[in-house]
């Protein structure tokens, strides 16, 4: 554990990624203590510059709402659905690819059918039905895009497990008369985890950038600031008063790259076989 | 024959996970509150019991949801889309009608992101670690990180705002009359910035694959044998490794393929385009479910077919894949 | 006579934190014109090394820090990578252990061969194929017009290999490297590997250097001998002085480690049956759907033997002859189709469920492969003491006598907090006997336990093995490729082939009287028959 720990520090790019998530991850902590009113309340005259008034840093949006104040209650927001969508796609991922990879056969099938159906299903297109039928709160938003993300790591699982399950220490457990149960989730899944946990970054970036799609279409939840939902406010100044989408979308890009790089740098720390080509 | 064999079999294959779509989508909707009378009376300004049920029964809303599921699987079959009470005009219609921008984008930001990633991988692998792969694999980290909606107005802001190269937006210059040549290129103009935005996406993730795919197959006993024959290193790569480290990028495009149709909903959004993507858009905004199921339906058609050329491909470049191992490349 | 390639001095460095600082120190050997010299070495003695420092193909972190290495008197160190490549594959070429991964995949045979004349020569098409015809039928390949067109995966094992020499010998190379170029192939095609290439040295007038770790396959093919072990030459000379008169210690362990061919004397065996095998069959079907023909294999076909209370069968075949099968259908990894497999009153092959469970600690397995079986993430003592646990045995118990059994298999009791990779492979191979011992089984089913193993290991491994059968009183299914390891440690042998068993009887009548031809024709195969006749009279 150590070792992986000292083969990640040894990345220059996975301790930037690993600091810009924790930049991420202290304005949304600290949100609440910078800016403690409702970051969707008129805060000051419309369509400030940035730096044009001390109170605004970031200026101010064309409804007069403080733009800093979105961006940092937008971090809480952005981890908050990309950290939970992602376990939920994790979670349903594994169960469905631990049970397809080790049976096989007709389970296999029928399991891997559903997934394709879901696979061929454009994932937005799901996420515009789901959200149409279902409503846009938060948490609709948040366990939509987590089920329409499933298929990829349930693949990957299931690839895994196909891999282990024909190995000798798997079928030496077999021989010894343990449990299916305790063969798939005790001896398989602690050996196929690491690739899926590191696809998992994969995942989050992907939910934060189908939340912010989704906000800038104006369809995720209204009621709290989101970045993607700041940029589609500011379309209608996009030709004056461009910075208004233009600070928002440079923050997505900074969580986004944060995660994808701390998830490189865990590959590389968990296979160091590959790092050095 | 063999690839045809075999490419028709997975398309056969397919025929199920449609219908487990569709059916599933039809219930999913049967959930959603109001249909699309209870949208077309909010839209007239309300309306009676009465001229609802009538307008129920004319769309088929009145019987179970069993018999409804039947008759739009039946209908499916002869693909009958059924009536958008929005656009006053049968669904297929609609769909038809906006079909061809969402192909052309598909078609020229796939262009791009394959060929550019192809190539930019390739480069990336052969300098690995070196100035050129930094600096490649930085640029598609970037692109990976960037929602493609924020990167698409800023291009609106520089190119067409403040430089007034490109269009804003649209779909060919209104009122124009250009014909020939000049009509297609008049388009191309405007597809310009909507493939640049789709497409990089795509592109940075084409290009990490094909870079760590290059890197694999170079560590393989082949190349081994490949050098100890005295072949030089860009022979080894042109006839040794571009074909095998292809493989995993064709699966990929196959996979991503319903991604990139989703994608094109924000862009068509984003540059007013009148694709499939916005359609959809527009109709989730004024609840016409039927076009959405219809958009959903036609989508998966699509994909099902991208997913059949790409079989193609991969059964071309790889002699391994036959009859007897069909599906060994999922 | 001029040597033709001449190592002098050659040290070759590892990486920083590697397990030794040098792969090479200061190797010095020489290869003389028409003679094939016999590097032998177990794992880790730099034999595959040096070949590839020949080749300039060692790994990018891998340098030679002293040394010269002389082709026709020039420094082949010294060469730019472009006069390198004129070399290779041209004055120099090589082939290697695994035939199917040494070719492109997607690339024909013919192409692949054709391309050494088109890299190195300026010959037209036409008679590149021409000449790329002749050499498949050089190498024997049956249809040469047939096999130029295919892919390296439509081809078998040995024929692949065959391809490879083709390749290899396009352009009449003065040297040839061969590395391990029979380890992964059955016995038999070995046997047809090593005629060939012996065959066409003279014919082609080329050295080769033939790497290898079997003591027997050097008997058939070397003229001289370099043994190396931890990176440096430990003894060279002529083929008859170092098998007959070896100087060395580590040699004489070498040689002596290599298995007589003569089985031990016949024991008296008990009449009562530990294991009854009685017409078990194993049907494969694949595809079989939307016009796709269906195609069947029967890896077992209604096989029958009988295992005697505390003796040891031999159940000894090539791949794809089916003895992993029934390996398999006898700890019930697989479900046979057909037939019973009688434990007393039991029979293994009906069981389902819980019954299974509750059945399987009466017949264990020790597995192939020690780094493959053993879970990496578990520590040696969980491992043991697992099987217990899963059946009811209380931790604390288990977990005590998985000590013990660590002492019974030579292993130090105290280690049994260690992970797997710490162990050596003979180390592990124990930690899977003591797994298996750990149920108190009756019947141990042990499949190519040392196959895996160095010689001197395999040979530790054996004698563990029969001592545990005699103080247990366990009966043991021995799955091997190997004749020479039955019949160190086999009462009784069965051979198998595609399936069916072809002869069975006395450990000593099979060798000494084989009745079918194919048990002629395993072992007439077997390499280094006259080392191993000579060393047992």
């Amino acid at each position: 554990m150590r070792a992986v720990f000292e083969r990640y520090l040894r990345s220059p790019a996975a301790v930037v990624g690993l600091g810009l998530l924790l930049l991420v991850i202290f304005m949304a902590a600290t949100a609440g203590v910078f800016f403690p009113r409702d970051p969707l309340g008129l805060a000051g005259r419309p369509l400030q510059w940035p730096m044009e008034a001390s109170a605004f840093p970031l200026g101010t949006d064309s409804s007069g709402r403080d733009i800093a104040a979105q961006i940092f209650h937008g971090a809480r927001v952005s981890l908050l659905i990309g950290f939970f969508a992602t376990s939920v796609a994790i979670l349903i991922g594994i169960v469905v690819g631990a049970i397809a990879g080790y049976y096989g056969g007709i389970v296999d099938d029928v399991l891997m059918r559903i997934t394709e159906a879901f696979q061929t299903l454009p994932n937005f297109l799901l996420l515009l039905v789901l959200v149409a039928v279902f409503g846009s709160t938060l948490w609709v938003v948040t366990l939509a895009i987590g089920i329409v993300s499933w298929p990829a790591p349930a693949r990957l699982t299931r690839a895994e497990f196909m891999s282990l399950r024909g190995r000798e220490f798997v079928q030496a457990t077999r021989v010894l008369g343990l449990r299916d149960f305790q063969i798939i989730f005790r001896e398989i899944l602690p050996n196929a985890l690491p690739p899926v946990i590191v696809y998992a970054s994969v995942v989050m970036a992907v939910s934060i950038l189908l939340e912010s799609a989704l906000a800038f279409l104006n369809l995720s939840d209204p009621n709290v600031a989101s970045w993607g939902n700041l940029i589609g406010a500011g379309r209608g100044v996009l030709r004056t008063q461009w910075y208004v989408s233009a600070i928002p979308g440079v923050t997505i890009i900074i969580t986004v790259l944060a995660v994808s790089l701390v998830g490189q740098g865990l590959n590389d720390a968990l296979n160091p076989r590959l790092k050095k080509r | 024959m063999r690839i045809l064999a075999l490419a028709g079999r997975r398309l056969a294959a397919s025929i199920p996970t449609l219908l487990i779509l569709i059916a599933g989508l039809f219930l999913l909707l049967q959930l959603a509150p109001g249909d699309t009378v209870d949208a077309m009376l909010a839209q007239m300004g309300g309306g009676d019991a009465k001229m609802a049920a009538e307008l129920r029964k004319f769309y088929g809303l009145d019987v179970g949801v069993a018999a409804q599921l039947a008759r739009y699987l039946w209908r499916l079959v002869q693909f009958d889309l059924g009536f958008s009470a929005i656009y006053g005009k049968p669904v297929a219609t609609v769909i038809w009608e906006r079909l061809p921008a969402t192909l052309l984008l598909m078609g020229s930001s796939l262009a791009l992101a394959l060929s550019g990633g192809m190539v930019l991988g390739v480069l990336a692998a052969r300098r690995v670690n070196k100035w050129p792969d930094t600096l490649i694999s930085t640029l598609g980290l970037l692109f990976y990180a960037t929602p493609s909606f924020w990167f698409g107005l800023m291009g609106i802001v520089v190119f067409a705002v403040k430089l007034a190269w490109l269009p804003p937006g649209g779909f060919g210059t209104i009122g124009s009359g250009l014909t020939g040549i000049w009509h297609v290129l008049d388009i191309a103009k405007y597809l310009v910035l909507p493939t640049l935005t789709l497409g990089l996406i795509f592109l940075a993730i084409y290009l990490r694959i094909m870079r760590a795919s290059m890197l694999e197959v170079m560590t393989l006993d082949y190349v081994k044998t490949a050098r100890s024959k005295g072949l030089s290193e860009t022979a080894i790569v042109v006839r040794h490794v571009l074909r095998n480290a292809l493989l995993p990028v064709v699966t990929l495009v196959g996979l991503q393929a319903g991604t990139m149709l989703g994608g094109s909903v924000v862009v068509e959004s984003v540059f007013a385009l009148p694709g499939l993507g916005r359609l959809a858009y527009e109709s989730v905004v004024q609840r016409d479910l039927n076009t959405l199921l219809g958009i959903v339906f036609v989508s998966a058609l699509l994909v099902i077919f991208i997913n059949f050329v790409v079989d193609l491909i991969y059964a071309r470049l790889d002699p391994r894949i036959s009859a007897e191992t069909a599906g060994g490349r999922t | 006579m001029t040597p033709l390639l001449e190592i002098e001095n050659l040290s070759v460095a590892l990486p920083a934190g590697a397990d030794r600082p040098l792969a090479l120190d200061n190797v010095s050997l020489s290869l003389g014109p028409s003679e094939i010299l016999c590097v032998v070495g177990e794992s880790g003695s730099g034999k595959s090394m040096a070949a590839n420092a020949v080749m300039g193909l060692l790994p990018q972190d891998v340098r030679p820090t002293q040394g010269r290495i002389l082709l026709d008197g020039v420094d082949l160190l010294t060469m730019t990578e472009a006069q390198l490549r004129k070399v290779r594959g041209n004055r120099v070429a090589m082939i290697f252990q695994e035939p199917m991964t040494a070719l492109n995949p997607l690339r024909t045979i013919g192409d692949q061969i054709g391309e050494m004349f088109r890299e190195h020569t300026d010959l037209p098409r036409d008679s590149i194929r021409e000449k790329v015809l002749a050499l498949l039928d050089e190498v024997r390949i049956p249809d040469p017009a047939g096999a130029f067109a295919v892919y390296p995966h439509e081809l078998s094992g040995g024929q692949r290999q065959r391809a490879m020499i083709a390749m290899a010998l396009a352009l009449e190379p003065k040297v040839l490297i061969a590395d391990e170029p029979t380890t992964a192939l059955d016995v038999t095609t070995q046997a047809q590997i090593l005629k060939l290439i012996r065959d066409l040295q003279p014919k082609k007038g080329t050295a080769v250097l033939f790497i290898t770790h079997d003591f027997g396959v050097v008997a058939e093919i070397a003229n001289r001998i370099v043994v190396m072990q931890h990176g440096r030459v430990v003894e060279t000379g002529a083929v008859a002085q170092v098998l007959h008169a070896p100087k060395h210690e580590y040699t004489k362990s070498l040689i002596a480690a290599v298995p007589p061919l003569t089985a031990p004397p016949p024991r008296m065996l008990s009449s009562e049956i530990a294991l009854d095998i009685r017409a078990v069959s194993k049907t494969y079907r694949s595809g079989g759907f939307l016009g796709r023909r269906a195609r069947i294999t029967k890896a077992l076909d209604d096989v029958s033997m009988q295992l005697p209370k505390g003796g040891t069968l031999g159940v000894v075949g090539e791949s794809g002859s089916g003895k992993s099968t029934l390996a398999k259908a006898i700890v019930r990894l697989i479900a046979p189709d057909g037939g019973s497999i009688k434990l007393a009153n039991l029979d293994l092959a009906k069981l389902r469920g819980s019954e299974l469970r509750a059945a399987s600690s009466k017949v264990q397995m020790v597995f192939q492969d020690p780094f493959a079986s053993l879970n990496p993430r578990r520590k040696a003592g969980d491992l043991v003491a697992q099987g217990p646990i899963a059946h009811g045995v209380p931790r604390a118990q288990a977990m005590a006598r998985a000590a013990e059994l660590f002492a019974l298999v030579g292993l130090d009791p105290s280690s049994i907090d260690r992970y797997p990779h710490e162990f050596s492979g003979g180390q592990r191979q124990r930690i899977g006997i003591a797994r298996a011992l750990a149920m108190r089984p009756h019947v141990l089913v042990a499949d190519e336990p040392v196959s895996a193993l160095d010689v001197s290991v395999q040979a530790q491994v054996l004698r563990l093995l029969v001592d545990l059968r005699e103080k247990l009183g366990l009966s043991i299914v021995f799955i091997t490729h190997d004749l020479r390891v039955a019949a160190q440690v086999c009462d009784r042998i069965v051979i198998m082939k595609d399936g069916r068993v072809v002869e069975a009887g006395i450990t000593a009548d099979v060798f000494g009287a084989p009745k079918h031809e194919y048990t002629r024709a395993l072992l007439a195969s077997i390499p280094g028959r006259k080392l191993l006749e000579r060393q047992s009279s």
